[in-house]
């Protein structure tokens, strides 16, 4: 039987085949941890303070266990992966933060997430401030996305060490009155620099660029580069233009450290104390601790904006279409974005809350940060968040926004001139619109 | 060889005529047909692999598919011609092939230098032999993020040496020039050294006595090498030049982590050193969305590597029939 052997080889073969179709073809989901717990998988990005929230919600439900994915984490690098893991179905966190910037494409394709609504989330309306919950509702105002967590009340984060050694008052009161505008501001800037400390007087224009452009639009119409019936208006807001012209005073009375926004160099540079001032989102407060490190704790203080108000960023919790745990994943979103919720992660990382229950609460009024020479962060954020008025966020904001703050950098780098730069911006917005 | 084997006349006889027909019928498709699924697991694996992807990202190509989006529609070759009048597109594949350039030449020339003194009587030859792979098993976003570090405007360490003696510093990132500059030093930190490898493997197999021969002809070092070393490495070097080719023009990871904070998929304001596969993100993922806008623009790349990989083939076939011997050479005119 001479032919018998080879017949085996050939099973074999055909076996061998076989295994690989059948390991290429499925991957195993085995999250269930059979005891009858369930994991819950929050997906962030920054700081959102949910730590002893989480612990809290798993003393009282012992059959959950929650997982946080991403924490610290850059939202350039988080919006592509939540993306793609809601194209591909699979992937994604029970529940997930979208940022208001992006809230408008997600939820133009509203069936990618549960619908809250269905979930008993109306009652909850009145838990926010009115234009947050519109945030997360979707343009029929029959779905809800997303439930609010906090809001970007603004304010300038500054260096008291700097100040001091540039000769300038140090004592926040007196700081937030030397500039009541953004031409004050950069007065006081060139003062500054006169002074010669060996760092700039603020870290980027970009950032900054963005503060003004949300607050001069915040006080106009209430939008900026999309009108509130989607148009492109980058090169016809007069808001947009007036904020593009302060930014270029700033680049050109040399004040900027041109450290790029979120870069290895922005963060060395907390490090190195080198610039004194930074646009001061509440959100970012936690990010300044986190990058300039414990041997920089009372060094900072917080003083007003420049400008006053205004609004920069946000999140929303929402719960994908394609979480395996929903009632229990809403159940949660709920309980972090109640008001005793958000003030639990303000205690932690800041955030300020889009509750004007929790922004009346006495632990945010009266809240004070230590990292910050004990500011009164409570009152300096809180008090123009219940007032604030928000900017609408058109479809393609994020890549539009990219386009004009790109033209900034650009003009800062010295790459090119305002006026070049102005032209780039428009030309690529336009560009980006349409793609 | 099982082709042979089966066309040997059956054996021994089997008892009974039914079941020496049913063995013989089932050898002949065993013989036939078996050859076929021993080679299947490649085939297999490329279809799935290589051939499907392929395909379906050619079809999604031919649509505008929002990654997000429900129902893409079917636009024809509507990405095509946008992205052939893309000003930012045709700016990636400069830049592409720009740092493909600075990085593969340089680097093959190291290799070949580093492997023909591999090759020498050394003290430690394995040593050095091993040390020159070093640098490559570190990972590539560990090497990145380093040399993103190292290359930094005001922090970075090179800025710092050039500025012991008396250089200003380089925009590194933000300079077009110079960010392919340091990108390329990154790849050619990585692979120098394991195409040397390739290449000394392929020296060891070249026989010691033509070099013998040549030296009684008079040739010395640097003719040996040129005249015997290289000629009877061209099938090597060609593998080589292909391999690196594919690596750079996919060029991803290096410029990428090069570049940190918001927009780095950009590779700098103005796009300084995106290479094509950064804007093929850029496109299919954040902040565009745009799947099959991205889709094409991986079919370009597709369509760039192969014309570059086929004059790379050109030039080495070139360069391989002018660095023969003479002797080679005149036969060669009287053919």
């Amino acid at each position: 039987m001479a032919t018998f052997p080879r017949h085996r080889l050939a099973a074999v073969a055909l076996a061998t085949v076989g295994a690989l179709l059948a390991t290429s073809g499925c991957a195993s989901d085995d999250d269930a941890a059979g005891d009858g717990q369930i994991t819950l998988t929050v997906d962030v990005f920054g700081q959102f303070g949910y730590e002893q929230l989480y612990q809290e919600y798993m003393d009282a439900n012992p059959g959950v266990k929650i997982v946080e994915r991403g924490t610290g984490g850059n939202l350039d690098e988080y919006s592509p992966k939540l993306t793609q893991w809601l194209a591909a179905g699979k992937g994604a966190g029970d529940i997930v933060a979208i940022e208001e910037g992006l809230m408008v494409e997600y939820k133009a394709n509203p069936d990618n997430f549960v619908n809250l609504l269905d979930h008993g989330a109306a009652e909850l309306k009145g838990n926010f401030l009115e234009w947050k919950w519109n945030q997360g509702l979707t343009a029929d105002g029959q779905k809800l996305i997303g439930l609010g967590t906090d809001v970007g009340g603004m304010a300038m984060c500054y260096r008291t060490d700097l100040f001091a050694k540039a000769g300038l008052p140090t004592e926040r009161d007196e700081v937030s009155k030397l500039w009541p505008t953004w031409e004050e501001y950069i007065a006081v800037g060139e003062r500054f620099k006169a002074a010669d400390t060996g760092a700039s007087f603020l870290d980027a224009a970009t950032n900054t660029f963005n503060t003004i452009v949300l607050q001069t639009a915040g006080k106009a119409q209430g939008y900026h580069y999309y009108d509130t019936s989607n148009n492109l208006v980058v090169d016809s807001n007069p808001a947009v233009k007036q904020a593009w012209d302060t930014t270029m005073k700033i680049i050109g009375a040399g004040l900027s450290g041109k450290y790029g926004s979120w870069s290895e160099e922005w963060v060395s540079a907390f490090k190195q104390s080198k610039f004194a001032t930074i646009a001061c989102p509440a959100w970012m407060t936690g990010v300044i601790e986190g990058n300039a490190g414990a041997e920089a704790s009372g060094k900072w203080d917080i003083a007003r904006v420049p400008g006053d108000g205004g609004n920069w960023g946000g999140s929303h919790l929402a719960v994908p279409a394609q979480s395996k745990h929903k009632e229990e994943a809403i159940k949660l979103a709920k309980f972090l974005t109640s008001p005793q919720g958000q003030i639990g992660a303000f205690k932690v990382k800041g955030p300020l809350p889009s509750s004007p229950q929790a922004l009346s609460d006495p632990a945010i009024a009266e809240a004070t940060n230590a990292y910050f020479s004990g500011a009164p962060i409570g009152t300096i954020f809180g008090e123009g968040a219940k007032t604030l008025q928000p900017v609408y966020m058109g479809p393609k904001n994020q890549a539009v926004r990219t386009e004009v703050e790109n033209a900034v950098r650009t003009v800062e780098l010295g790459q090119r001139t305002p006026e070049q730069g102005w032209q780039d911006a428009v030309n690529n917005a336009k560009k980006a619109a349409a793609k | 060889m099982a082709l042979q084997l089966d066309a040997r006349p059956p054996t021994a006889p089997t008892p009974g005529r039914s079941r020496l027909s049913r063995a013989g019928r089932l050898s002949r498709i065993d013989a036939k047909y078996s050859p076929y699924l021993y080679i299947a697991p490649f085939f297999v694996i490329f279809a799935i692999f290589g051939a499907w992807p392929l395909a379906y990202t050619f079809w999604v190509s031919l649509h505008d598919w929002d990654l997000l989006g429900s129902n893409p529609t079917f636009i024809g070759a509507d990405n095509y011609t946008r992205l052939l009048a893309d000003s930012d597109f045709w700016h990636s594949v400069v830049n592409t092939l720009g740092i493909f350039l600075l990085s593969t030449v340089p680097q093959l020339l190291l290799a070949l230098w580093l492997a023909n003194l591999l090759n020498r009587q050394l003290r430690m030859r394995t040593g050095w032999r091993m040390a020159v792979l070093v640098p490559n098993v570190t990972s590539t976003a560990a090497v990145a993020i380093v040399f993103g570090v190292l290359f930094g405007r005001e922090f970075g360490m090179i800025n710092w040496l050039l500025d012991l003696v008396g250089i200003d510093g380089i925009e590194w990132k933000s300079n077009r020039f110079a960010s392919w500059v340091a990108i390329s030093t990154m790849v050619d930190w990585r692979w120098t050294g394991y195409n040397a490898l390739i290449f000394l493997a392929a020296m060891q197999a070249i026989p010691r006595d033509l070099y013998e021969a040549a030296a009684i002809d008079g040739a010395n070092r640097a003719r040996q090498f040129w005249s015997v070393t290289v000629p009877l490495l061209k099938p090597t070097i060609i593998f080589c030049v292909i391999i690196s080719t594919i690596g750079g023009l996919q060029l991803f990871t290096e410029p990428r982590l090069f570049h940190s904070g918001t927009n780095a998929i950009r590779g700098g304001p103005l796009r300084e050193s995106q290479t094509m596969t950064m804007y093929m993100f850029e496109n299919a993922f954040a902040p565009y969305y745009n799947f099959g806008y991205g889709s094409a623009v991986a079919w370009l790349l597709f369509a760039l590597i192969a014309i570059v990989a086929a004059i790379n083939v050109l030039i080495i076939r070139r360069l391989g029939s002018s660095a023969r011997p003479p002797e080679a050479k005149r036969k060669g005119g009287f053919r």
